[in-house]
């Protein structure tokens, strides 16, 4: 299979002012993959979206895009290269309209004929988002907001979706659909990473994922291995976990 | 009651001329309080800067109590180079004195505000003089045009100008906020200033854009309340900058149709006062709206209860 990798982490270190928080990361993430990062508290997942944003400034190492530099570069820079991210806890925009939100998401494009069209595959994945386009974002449900958040990434027609803990705030029940949700998206053709604690559930749908400890990369395997990895079913999964030996 | 009655379709014209002042410059500290979380007590001065500058154009294009052009292309001028100077004030305040400070804790934001403040009066006071300058606009409106007669009620020129005006640059910043790109990007930009950036907006340029648009409408009503009240001095700033700010605070700050509403109640409300009590209590009344609004309900008429953005 002929891998092309969409995002690249070569040997970065990231700092904050003067404290380290990265430690050599390497990772990649390859056209139509679901990749998760995997990670307990402090681990360094938010920073690692931080990094690929231009939010937190490297010191060493490179963060490529399609082959391309993209660290030391402006956010709206790197959004502009084929970024989206669906922040921690959605961060919709709570008084505008779902339309308008949608539309935030396509900021950066001109192309106003597809644009439109994928407006309407927005809307065919989410109906219920159709049925409530008039309405002000904060009067949406918890799984509403989150297709939103979702719909509104997917407008930027991305090379890549960032999550960032997509099962933060969400009843079991929503974290649930929410996964299926993602593994659809993915499905349909868009590249996925993934920064997520609930391991069990992430590595269920992704293809691959690494391990996050204090700033470095313990594990990176097949989420199947990873599901089955002893250290992993110890530290993160709880002994329950849906390893398949096949 | 008769002479109250008598008097008040006046009072409704003086009212809403005044808001409408109030609710120009309560617009710019809204639109920074909603993106910047920041009290810009600097923004009377940009007001009263706009005031010297709609003076200077009357003053340099007026010869022995005549005009050189004519009083429309004159009034249209002072309008609009004082939104032009006032717009350029605001933004090189953001750029020197606010945005450095954009990560340090809001107080020092505030007391920035107020340094802005104290150095663009006495900057004035150096260069302009303490002396009040007035505005010679009886070269402006022929005779016949300066008052017109609508029952009791007086209207004259320059009410019915300023209403228009400042109902005018509402109009349009509504429209734009609403319906122009740029104007969802402030929104989306006010309402979560990093998932708007997330999206591509250069949250930069819209700040310095919120800057511009508050600062020219801050402006305009100084060129407007110079051509009403017929003077400027180095200290106007001050006190109109205070009810903006109440204007502001009344409509729910951060919310612009708030600042809108809350301006032109607070007219209204000072214009009705001084029907029934002596006209001193004009400011006192502003003050005691202020204070109620604060303890009664703090997010405005409009405004939304909002937890504190951490």
């Amino acid at each position: 299979m002929v891998e092309t990798p969409i995002l690249e982490f070569e040997n970065v270190d990231t700092y904050y002012g003067n404290i380290q928080v990265l430690y050599d990361i390497n990772l990649k993430v390859n056209k139509g993959e679901l990749v998760c990062l995997l990670g307990g508290n402090a681990s360094g997942k938010s920073t690692t979206l931080k990094t690929i944003l231009g939010a937190c400034k490297i010191k060493k190492g490179a963060v490529k895009l399609n082959g391309i530099r993209i660290d030391g570069k402006p956010t709206q820079f790197i959004i502009s290269k084929g970024v989206a991210i669906v922040p921690e806890n959605r961060r919709i925009f709570p008084r505008m309209t779902v339309l308008e939100n949608l539309e935030m998401g396509a900021y950066l494009r001109k192309d106003k004929n597809s644009v439109k069209n994928d407006l309407e595959k927005v809307f065919e994945l989410f109906p219920k988002l159709k049925e409530r386009i008039n309405q002000a974002g904060i009067t949406l449900s918890g799984g509403e907001q989150q297709m939103l958040a979702m719909g509104r990434a997917l407008l930027s027609n991305p090379d890549i979706l960032l999550m960032d803990e997509p099962s933060m705030g969400l009843s079991p029940l929503l974290v649930d659909q929410q996964f299926e949700l993602i593994q659809r998206v993915n499905r349909q053709g868009t590249t996925i990473f993934m920064v997520e604690q609930n391991a069990n559930m992430a590595l269920s749908i992704a293809d691959r994922g690494y391990v996050l400890q204090t700033g470095a990369i313990v594990l990176a395997d097949t989420a199947q291995s990873l599901l089955c990895n002893e250290m992993m079913q110890e530290a993160y999964l709880g002994g329950d976990s849906t390893c398949e030996v096949k | 009651m008769e002479i109250y009655l008598q008097q008040l379709p006046q009072q409704l014209i003086n009212g809403l001329t005044l808001g409408g002042v109030y609710a120009l410059i309560a617009i710019g500290y809204s639109m920074v309080y909603g993106i910047l979380g920041m009290l810009n007590f600097a923004h009377g001065e940009v007001y009263m800067i706009g005031g010297f500058a709609g003076w200077w154009v009357l003053h340099l294009l007026t010869r022995n109590n005549e005009v050189l052009i004519s009083a429309a292309l004159v009034i249209s001028l002072m309008i609009i180079i004082a939104m032009a100077v006032s717009a350029l004030v605001g933004v090189v305040a953001e750029r020197f004195a606010y945005r450095p400070l954009r990560n340090a804790p809001r107080m020092n934001l505030l007391l920035s505000a107020l340094g802005v403040s104290i150095f663009l009066q006495n900057l004035v006071l150096t260069y302009q003089g303490a002396k009040v300058r007035f505005f010679h606009i009886g070269a402006l409106i022929p005779e016949g045009l300066r008052v017109i007669h609508i029952g009791p009620a007086v209207f004259s020129f320059m009410r019915a100008l300023v209403i228009a005006v400042t109902f005018l640059l509402m109009g349009l910043l509504s429209v734009m906020i609403k319906r122009t790109k740029v104007g969802k990007a402030m929104r989306a930009t006010a309402q979560d200033l990093e998932a708007a950036s997330f999206m591509g907006v250069d949250v930069n340029r819209i700040i310095v854009l919120v800057f511009l648009i508050g600062s020219a409408l801050g402006g305009a009503a100084g060129a407007l309340v110079g051509l009403l009240f017929t003077q400027v001095d180095y200290y106007v700033g001050f006190q109109a900058g205070l009810k903006g700010f109440t204007a502001a605070v009344l409509g729910g700050i951060g919310n612009i149709y708030g600042a809108m509403l809350g301006g032109i109640l607070l007219g209204l409300a000072e214009a009705l006062a001084v029907t029934f009590l002596p006209s001193a209590y004009k400011d006192v009344v502003a003050f005691v709206i202020l204070i109620v609004v604060l303890i009664v309900r703090p997010w405005g008429l409009v405004g939304e209860k909002m937890p504190e953005k951490v």
